[in-house]
């Protein structure tokens, strides 16, 4: 009796914990602190290799903004200052973890293996999704605020009802999903929706919330007057706030909340507490809306720079590790600079293609027409006109 | 053969696809311990258990949206919206991404995903439970969208819309749940795509799909009496349309009346009067004529026999079409 208590009722110290300081496993500065809940113990290969990854994320995001204002995307949604929270809950996922991202997800989306090409595709034009969901247990980008909370937590209950919580018969234990949204979404009917599910069926998801202080030009304020992680109690599941700056507290948080999801315990709401240091996107000015002294404030809070600070503390790196990460990340922006500028544009006739599983009348007739006419204009004296309908 | 209603065959075709596929799952408000209001899921978790059969929380869009995700994971979801008037909660989950994920991924995620929705009036209901919303979806590329009108059709037209590997927004008539009819339990369907010419004739085509197949058969029938000879086109499926079968028999009698309870403008009756035009410009005697739902809110129900098409407002429609000569 107790022991099955134990499976569907949260650990109460995260849960019932009203505090609003978020888990902080390093400081900004890059001391290393202690938590009574969470803690991490990595190799200081994991260290140096986190801390790389949050390196190579930032000048993957710096690149694309470049190629932006160079007219080579239509629109990028910089990341800059998310680093953290994302390669931190990124790298907490195992291999079979299934990720719902919203656009913003650049770094997840390193940590899953998706080739940042493959998100350049998408805000150049050229495709709209980019790569195969399954392979990459990396669900497409999801534009629409919201929505993909809704997918997390339908996929969730499919990985209940294949079995694949708990303990499997392969001596893993279990799968789980996670669903990335941010303080915006937080007021959109699918994703309270996806918290009702999640905890009515118990399904094994992690919402992590990344509380970037802006939805576009409206503060966080506008959205929740409670912080939000607390929002999971009416829910009927644990919320934890975490320092969504510090990649250890990320990681260890996130990782904590998807074996709570993998061994049967039900959805946890992580609330990452960051800062978008950039616009929305692209197309924003963030001028109109808030001061310069609060970038400047968390400006002090980067997450790339306590994580160097604490490599260098603890004796973890040397000026060969900085050399040759500088040289990786100018190889990678070079490989996505060439990469952009080579993608060819799709075929006009792709528009037809997988429209349907199975297609329709309807669409091979507007193909075979819409072919007709291109075809039209090749070759001297040809007459598009007669081949349209 | 057995004599059922509409909504047994809707039923036993449901019971025989979860049967056939084990990642056949029904999910809804109420259709698990009640049945569904209309009784069409009845039995069906006493029999497969609550994990293939979810009374779901009451908020359309998490069933559609959740059904997307177990999609992804291979299951094969047959969502009930409990009338149509409450499927717009979930319009966006629909139209947004059920819509477009197989286009977006290049074919990698299939959706294969029904969509019931209890749909038209003539029951005396209260607001929002007697619409007809089915030009909605036929206009967003991705869906498909397909009506029933009888229960040999429902029970055939439901096990292959569950087959389909792309999402089908399947519409039932809720004023034909409990009309009788033989079903042929061991016939093989017929193709969900193709149209079924319900009633030949050689005077005039009325088209129509849903609950308005039994009103028309019944103005053909009466239209006899005035000699006149109508043919009657179920449309089946409304996107894509069976435009073959529709053009082969608007050939023959040259001239065609559409017939449906949604609203006029923008409907599908606009879609096959400029069909038709473009197939058939020389050869209709009459311009394609409507018989259609006002272009109002749907009425109270008092006002529904009004709003509705019925036998004689489909045949005062016949009797324009033939005064071109």
């Amino acid at each position: 009796m107790l022991e099955a208590t134990a499976l569907t009722e949260p650990p109460p110290a995260r849960a019932e914990r009203g505090e609003e300081e978020p888990v902080q496993l390093l400081t900004p500065e890059g001391e290393r602190v202690s938590h009574p809940d969470y803690d991490v113990c990595l190799s200081d290969e994991e260290y140096r290799s986190l801390y790389r990854d949050l390196v190579l994320v930032r000048r993957i995001d710096v690149e694309a903004t470049a190629l932006q204002r160079q007219g080579e995307l239509g629109i990028w949604a910089a990341l800059l200052g998310q680093e953290a929270a994302q390669v931190g809950s990124g790298r907490a996922l195992r291999e079979k973890d299934f990720a719902f991202p919203t656009y913003r997800e650049h770094g997840v989306a390193w940590c899953k293996g998706v080739d940042p090409l493959k998100l350049l595709g998408l805000f150049r034009g050229s495709s709209n999704g980019g790569w195969d969901p399954q392979e990459k247990r990396f669900q497409l980008y999801t534009i629409v605020i919201g929505s993909q909370t809704l997918h997390a937590t339908g996929y969730a209950m499919g990985v209940q009802k294949d079995g694949a919580v708990g303990p499997q018969a392969d001596g893993t234990d279990g799968e789980a999903v996670i669903a990335y949204f941010g303080d915006g979404a937080s007021s959109q009917g699918d994703v309270n929706e996806a918290f009702v599910w999640a905890s009515v069926y118990n399904a094994p998801v992690v919402f992590f919330c990344q509380n970037n202080q802006w939805g576009i030009s409206t503060p966080t304020d506008h959205q929740s007057r409670i912080p939000l992680y607390r929002r999971a109690q009416g829910f009927g599941f644990p919320g934890v706030r975490v320092d969504g700056n510090d990649v250890l507290a990320s990681y260890a948080v996130t990782r904590t909340a998807l074996d709570d999801a993998r061994h049967g315990q039900g959805p946890t709401l992580v609330e990452a507490y960051t800062y978008r240091m950039g616009a929305h996107t692209t197309s924003d000015d963030p001028t109109r809306y808030r001061l310069a002294s609060d970038l400047e404030a968390w400006k002090l809070k980067d997450p790339l720079e306590r994580m160097k600070s604490f490599l260098y503390k603890q004796q973890l790196v040397d000026a060969d590790f900085f050399e040759q990460l500088r040289a990786d990340a100018d190889a990678l922006a070079a490989r996505i600079r060439t990469g952009c500028l080579e993608m060819s544009d799709p075929e006009p006739a792709s528009m037809f293609s997988h429209v349907y599983a199975e297609t329709t009348p309807l669409l091979r007739e507007q193909q075979a027409s819409f072919e007709a006419y291109l075809a039209g204009f090749s070759g001297p004296g040809s007459a598009a006109e007669g081949a349209v309908r | 053969m057995a004599v059922m209603t509409m909504a047994k065959a809707l039923n036993e075709a449901l019971r025989r696809s979860m049967e056939d596929d084990a990642k056949v799952i029904v999910m809804g408000e109420d259709v698990g311990t009640l049945g569904g209001v209309f009784r069409v899921t009845d039995g069906l978790q006493k029999d497969f258990g609550e994990d293939r059969v979810m009374d779901t929380p009451l908020a359309e869009s998490g069933i559609v949206g959740t059904a997307i995700g177990l999609a992804m994971r291979g299951y094969r979801p047959v969502c009930e919206i409990q009338f149509d008037g409450f499927v717009y909660p979930a319009y966006d989950q629909i139209v947004s991404q059920l819509a477009k994920m197989h286009a977006r991924s290049k074919g990698a995620v299939p959706m294969p995903i029904t969509i019931r929705i209890p749909f038209g009036g003539g029951i005396g209901a209260v607001e929002h439970h007697s619409e007809s919303p089915e030009a909605y979806f036929a206009h967003t590329a991705g869906l498909k969208v397909v009506a029933c009108s009888n229960p040999a059709d429902a029970w055939s037209m439901m096990q292959q819309a569950v087959h389909s590997d792309d999402p089908v927004v399947f519409f039932e008539p809720k004023r034909r749940y409990w009309e009788k009819a033989e079903v042929d339990t061991s016939a093989a369907p017929q193709s969900l795509w193709k149209a079924r010419i319900a009633r030949p004739g050689t005077d005039a085509t009325l088209i129509a799909y849903g609950p308005m197949v039994r009103t028309c058969l019944d103005a053909a029938t009466a239209a006899e009496e005035d000699g006149r000879d109508l043919e009657v086109v179920d449309l089946r499926s409304l996107s894509p349309l069976d435009l073959s079968t529709v053009v082969e028999s608007v050939r023959r009698t040259r001239r065609a009346v559409v017939v449906h309870e949604a609203p006029s403008f923008v409907g599908l009756g606009a879609e096959l009067a400029a069909r038709l035009s473009e197939e058939l410009y020389y050869e209709m005697e009459a311009p394609v004529l409507r018989v259609t739902g006002f272009d109002t809110p749907y009425p109270p129900s008092r006002l529904e026999e009004d709003y509705l098409p019925d036998l004689d407002r489909v045949l005062h429609a016949v009797d324009r079409s033939l005064a071109f000569a």
